[in-house]
Parts: C-alpha cells; sequence; structure tokens
C-alpha cells in the first residue's frame, strides 16, 4: 500500500511574538523595581497588620539593632548639619566647621557624643553596624537619645518631622523603652514603627471594618 | 517584524542577467527571548514591591499631678504583662497580692481575652494596660500593639511595669522553661 506521503512541517516557530512578551515585561519590571536601599544596619522588622506606608521624606529614622545599638540617621542634609550645629553647642562637643561638614555625609550615627569627633574621620566604606558601639541610651542619666533628640526637634521647630522607630525583632524592651522616654522629655509624643505588612486576621474587627470599607489607618 | 518575507515577485529581468541568491531575512529570534527572560527573573528577584509600612503610637504626657492622670476604671482594666520567650500574661482589675488572678496566655488566645473583656465592660469602661517586662522583645510589644488595633480596642496605654508584677512574670517565666 502506498502511504500517502505527510508534507513536512517547519518546525521554525515564529518567536517574535513571545520575544515581544518578554521585552514588555522585562520593561515594566525595569521600571518598577526599587533596589533595596543599603542598609548599614541589619534589622528584622516585626509584621503589623498596618497598611499606612512608611513617609519616605523629613525623615527621622531611629533604629535599634538586635543587640540594642541604637542609630539615627536622618534624610535632609541641611537638618542633619542644623542638628549637629545645636548638638555641638549645647553639648561642647568642639567640633569644627569641617568636622560637622564631614559629619553630614554621615550615613547614621552611632556612637557617644564625645566620639563624633573620631567619627567625622571616618571613611564611607567604613561605616558597619559593628564598627560602632551605638549611642548609648541605656542609663537613664546619660540617655544621649535626649540630647540627639532636645537637637533634632529645636532644628524641626515648626516643620513636619516624620519620627520612625525601626527596632529588630529580638530587641529587648528597655532599649526601645529609653528612647520613648527620651521622645517624652522633648514633648515628642507621636511616632512611628517600622513594620512589615501582614494580613488582617479573618473575622476581627478589623477585618470587618476593612470589608466595610472604612479607613482602618 | 524579524521574520518578515521579503521574497517579492519575482521581478522580470531581461535575459543573462544573472538572478542574486535570495538570502534570508529570517532571524532566529530564541537566544533574544533567552536574554529577555533572563533579565525578567533577574528583575523580579531583586525587585522589591512591598514597602514597609508604618504603625502610630501616640504616647501620653508624662504628669505628675495626679489630677491630671487619666484614670481607669477597676472594672474595665485589663492588664497585659510581656514576658521573655513570647510568653503573655493577664489580669483584670487590680492584682491580687496572692497573684490569683494573675493567668498565663499565650499571642494566640489573648485575642479571646482581649474580646471577652471587652464585650463583659462597658465600652467607656475598657482600658488595656500594656506592661512590658525587660525580658519581652520588641516583636512582642509590636504584635500586642497590633492586637489592640485587630480588635479595635480604643483605649490602651504603655505603662512601666511594677515591681510586683514583675516579680510574678518573672517566677512564671522560669516556671514555664521547665
Amino acid at each position: 500500500m502506498a502511504r500517502p506521503k505527510i508534507p513536512r512541517k517547519s518546525t521554525f516557530i515564529d518567536m517574535t511574538a513571545m520575544c515581544d512578551v518578554a521585552f514588555l515585561l522585562l520593561s515594566f519590571f525595569i521600571l518598577t523595581t526599587k533596589f533595596k536601599p543599603d542598609e548599614p544596619v541589619e534589622i528584622e522588622i516585626p509584621n503589623s497588620v498596618s497598611s499606612k506606608v512608611a513617609p519616605e521624606q523629613n525623615v527621622v529614622l531611629v533604629q535599634v539593632n538586635k543587640d540594642g545599638k541604637v542609630f539615627l540617621s536622618m534624610d535632609d542634609e541641611e537638618a542633619k548639619q542644623s542638628v549637629l550645629t545645636n548638638l555641638n553647642s549645647a553639648n561642647n562637643l568642639g567640633l569644627s566647621d569641617g568636622e560637622i561638614q564631614s559629619l553630614v555625609k554621615a550615613p547614621f550615627y552611632g556612637v557617644a557624643m564625645n566620639q563624633l569627633k573620631q567619627l567625622a574621620a571616618f571613611k564611607k566604606e567604613d561605616f558597619k553596624e559593628s564598627a560602632f558601639p551605638g549611642i548609648p541610651v541605656l542609663d537613664s542619666a546619660n540617655n544621649q537619645m535626649d540630647n540627639w533628640m532636645h537637637a533634632i526637634v529645636t532644628t524641626y521647630q515648626g516643620r513636619k518631622m516624620n519620627l520612625l522607630l525601626k527596632g529588630d525583632n529580638r530587641t529587648k524592651y528597655p532599649a526601645f523603652k529609653s528612647i520613648i522616654n527620651a521622645f517624652k522629655s522633648n514633648e515628642v509624643f507621636k511616632f512611628q514603627m517600622v513594620t512589615n505588612p501582614q494580613a488582617v486576621p479573618e473575622g476581627t474587627e478589623l477585618w470587618n471594618r476593612s470589608k466595610r470599607g472604612e479607613n482602618i489607618d | 517584524m524579524a521574520d518578515m518575507d521579503t521574497s517579492q515577485g519575482s521581478g522580470k529581468k531581461g535575459p543573462g542577467v544573472k538572478k542574486a541568491k535570495k538570502l534570508s531575512t529570517r532571524v532566529d529570534l530564541t537566544p533574544m527571548v533567552d536574554l529577555g527572560f533572563l533579565l525578567i527573573t533577574f528583575f523580579i528577584f531583586t525587585t522589591t514591591m512591598s514597602s514597609p509600612t508604618a504603625m502610630n503610637l501616640v504616647m501620653p504626657k508624662d504628669t505628675k499631678n495626679p489630677e491630671e492622670q487619666n484614670k481607669a476604671k477597676e472594672s474595665g482594666a485589663l492588664t497585659i504583662l510581656l514576658g521573655a520567650q513570647n510568653h503573655v500574661y493577664y489580669y483584670e482589675g487590680q492584682l491580687q497580692p496572692d497573684g490569683s488572678n494573675f493567668k498565663s496566655s499565650n499571642f494566640k488566645d489573648i485575642r479571646d481575652v482581649i474580646l471577652n473583656k471587652k464585650r463583659a465592660v462597658d465600652e467607656e469602661d475598657f482600658i488595656v494596660v500594656i506592661k512590658p517586662n525587660e525580658n519581652s522583645s520588641y516583636k512582642n510589644l509590636v504584635d500586642i500593639l497590633d492586637e489592640m488595633k485587630i480588635n479595635d480596642a480604643k483605649r490602651y496605654a504603655l505603662v512601666e511595669i511594677a515591681d510586683s508584677e514583675d516579680a510574678f512574670v518573672n517566677a512564671s517565666d522560669a516556671a514555664n522553661k521547665e
């Protein structure tokens, strides 16, 4: 029997469409991506149901790592300079203008006030949390967060300040307490804690409220 | 596009004119797709879609003057104590000197405790007092503040732990460890 001849079909697939899709997705991800900012202090932040996005401007960020070391950072360089100048004059640190200038460039502060002079000589690459002891807070007689907060509050007078507190899951409570005390003694009663978003458990009151479309912030 | 067919109808050429050999303009796009998807995977993995959120906390002003201090009715008060290793303890009203109303709980059950108390008392009187002891972690604190939000407890306060309570918490922590 003569077999009917099956015509050979080309195996060449037109990749154009696939290529289009691939590059469309690629451009989407390139445009939406935001690289994780280089975080010199390693912190595992806790989860919360809060859905409000953390502010990114006029931020004063107090970070507490897992060993209870406290670090302070700010985003606004002008404010930083003013804070350092205030801190310098209020506590007689004896920093020169040049030293203040180089301290403004520092990504975060994590030393006792009398060591700020040495910190000015630090290179940016050397800023690692392990290199610093943290701002001393635990001794209530020498809670230096208090001095910092005083300088910060003076700087931000009449302006909006977003005070953020970022603590590690394993941070023990006393470090947190000392920081809050420093906030309170400077009449700062409102602050925000940085957390990772987490789903609201089903069936709870908050869940019901958010289902009804109420604002739950 | 890359797969364009350019074979036009055979243009009439004069005799003796040799037909130039047509080269296919078909381009194999497979490597390009490979590259595209490779880059996509890279960007998917490096991207951070969810930005961190912030939780508001408002602290009351410290005041020495007892008249300015907020009063809490004993019947409506629920005190939650945080201990080491995610242990949670609570008592209602005032702590009995012998600790008979000092109860142990955990982060799962505390929600029911809060809800029961909330239902049992007037909404106006209901207040939760949170007292973390020094061995409790920041995570516990955020969790319990979160619980306030989840259960819609409008009045809550973060208060320093008293020595007698601290002793109970430490004793129970030690007992729980064994």
